[in-house]
């Protein structure tokens, strides 16, 4: 419980920092609500005015504490282009980019687990050799241009889906998920190569110890040798490899959905980089980063449930 | 002791693909075959040939001379990142993990916080705020960098500050500074060369990210990323024009990650 405790503390103060600095340079641009409302051509003392009415002239800590109670209460602000409110604009997209990451994920645990535990046991013979050099290519593949192949294989030569037909899930549930399940392929992909290499290191390096040797000289067999003993051990730094792709697989997905044409949070975040709308610029980012932190301490947590020799 | 190395067929490997590369890079600085902004009304979207060996893109510009300058890019803003990570990470991590203290406290935890940022975020906030270009991205990337190589140069000087041979360099009266970089410095080289070797796979990859997503290096100017982006829209009637760059980026990480890899 001491343990959660602090890791709780650290999240919360590493929130807190985030959100801090990326209002502060986000309050550090030029140009400013009132700026964007009224237009350049908009006469001093109407800026001024502006300004008086929307606190935009108190002091900087009164501002950023404001927002982070707004922040927090779902309250993202207000769209500089679109003059609707952030929320309004994201809500039905993070569903969108929440699900691709999961789905990734689940993919990933599916397929490096069997695969891992499979070259493991054959190592050294040809098909683990096999296995292990794609698995080197695979890791160098950036993961968009591993959407682009994915895209040309299965959405143009084999017909599988088609490229850039998204679905939004609120019409077409099924046609949504069996649209989604390419990106969420290429995002799983390099990370399904690493941990299979990793699982398959650690459970050969397991398998070296004094405790599999004892347990193999009191009678078991290879294979509840492997299950009940070296994999319980040997799966630890596979989970930790893990939680840290769950945080990669969501910021992942910003790249991902431009290659597969998917109107999700990446999309929003880039359109209003390039429309400079900086309220939804700084809300996504903080949104995602929350998100980020936040998984990373689920993670802490059930790492250390798994594995209770874990203490700081 | 065995001395005698034999080399792994990996590490040759490795070795030969990252040889070629670098060579491809040089050779790109120095000349390349097309002018990489000329158009050629004629040849838009040529399939490769002697003349053109990558083909050409939609603009009828030489894709393999584009992909020269491309690669010559991606390794430019890839060493300056990896450099600015190593130089930082360095100094922060030998500080800290030499000293330890309130310093060590504090630094630790702003590195907790950069590094619970993901890279591409840090990169994206960049950009809305000093506008898009090589040097934003370089400097982003480059901070983002810096946390993790702090965390493994902090755990080589913790390691090695109550070793024997530290204390009797201190014993002897060698200075601080000259205990950080000259003593123990080297010892922790091998650990950071191969960290050093992963950070510039990532940061090709993270570059190559951020041009496909059109904030890196402007165009006229040639990325791997940007061309992926752009061949896109032609990936049906032009695959080459994808494969080719994606191809190139493919092969400069696994070549350096083959040698990591080796050198563990």
């Amino acid at each position: 419980m001491r343990y959660i405790g602090k890791k709780l503390a650290a999240m919360i103060i590493t929130l807190l920092c985030i959100s801090f600095l990326v209002y502060l340079a986000f309050d550090l641009i030029p140009g400013d609500a009132a700026l964007a409302a009224l237009g350049t051509d908009a006469t001093p003392e109407s800026l001024a005015a502006l300004r008086e009415q929307l606190g935009l002239n108190r002091p900087f800590l009164e501002r950023y504490l404001e927002w982070l109670v707004h922040f927090l209460c779902g309250d993202f602000g207000t769209s500089y282009k679109y003059h609707m409110p952030v929320a309004d604009m994201i809500v039905s997209k993070l569903p969108i980019t929440v699900i691709m990451a999961v789905i990734s994920f689940f993919m990933m645990v599916v397929i490096s687990l069997p695969v891992g535990i499979y070259t493991a046991k054959h190592s050294g013979r040809r098909i683990d050799r096999f296995v292990m050099a794609l698995n080197q290519v695979v890791m160098s593949v950036p993961h968009f241009f591993m959407g682009i192949l994915i895209t040309y294989l299965f959405g143009m030569l084999l017909k599988f889906f088609t490229p850039g037909g998204f679905v939004s899930y609120e019409t077409d549930f099924w046609g949504f998920l069996s649209y989604i399940i390419f990106p969420c392929f290429a995002i799983a992909l390099p990370k399904i190569a690493m941990s299979v290499k990793l699982l398959r290191s650690s459970c050969i390096e397991e398998s070296k110890k004094d405790y599999v040797r004892t347990a193999y000289s009191k009678g078991n067999n290879t294979n509840k040798v492997l299950y009940r003993h070296v994999l319980r051990n040997a799966i630890i730094p596979v989970i930790t490899l893990w939680g840290m792709t769950l945080a990669d697989m969501l910021v992942g997905s910003i790249v991902i959905e431009q290659v597969f044409n998917i109107p999700g949070i990446g999309r929003i975040l880039l359109t209003s980089i390039s429309y400079r709308d900086y309220p939804v610029v700084e809300a996504v980012i903080v949104l995602i980063a929350f998100v980020v932190i936040v998984t990373n301490f689920v993670v802490d947590v059930i790492y250390q449930l798994v594995d209770p020799r874990i203490s700081v | 002791m065995k001395r005698k190395k034999t080399y792994s067929p990996n590490f040759i490997m490795g070795l030969v693909i990252t040889g070629a590369m670098l060579l491809l890079v040089l050779a790109g600085f120095i000349y390349t075959p097309y002018d990489i902004t000329k158009m050629d009304s004629t040849a838009k979207l040529a399939a490769p040939s002697l003349k053109h060996l990558m083909g050409c893109d939609n603009f009828g510009r030489d894709i393999f001379s584009r992909v020269l300058k491309g690669m010559g890019n991606t390794f430019v803003i890839a060493a300056a990142t990896v450099t600015i990570g190593t130089v930082g990470g360095v100094i922060i991590g030998a500080f800290t993990g030499y000293f330890g203290g309130l310093l060590d406290e504090v630094l630790m935890r702003v590195n907790d916080v950069v590094f619970a940022f993901p890279s591409i975020l840090l990169a994206l906030v960049f950009v809305s705020i000093f506008g898009t270009g090589k040097y934003n991205v370089i400097g982003a990337l480059g901070i983002a960098f810096i946390p993790s190589f702090a965390r493994i140069v902090r755990g080589e000087f913790i390691k090695y500050r109550e070793m024997d041979y530290v204390k009797s360099a201190r014993l002897a009266g060698v200075g601080q500074l000259r205990i950080i970089f000259v003593h123990i410095l080297p010892n922790a080289m091998p650990v950071l060369l191969s960290s050093i070797m992963i950070g510039f796979n990532n940061a090709v990859l993270a570059e190559a990210g951020m041009s496909y997503l059109g904030i890196g290096v402007q165009p006229p100017s040639a990325s791997l990323g940007s061309m992926l982006s752009e061949s896109q829209t032609y990936l049906f009637s032009a695959p080459w024009y994808a494969l080719f760059p994606g191809l190139m980026i493919i092969l400069m990480v696994l070549g350096l990650s083959l040698l990591a890899d080796a050198g563990k």
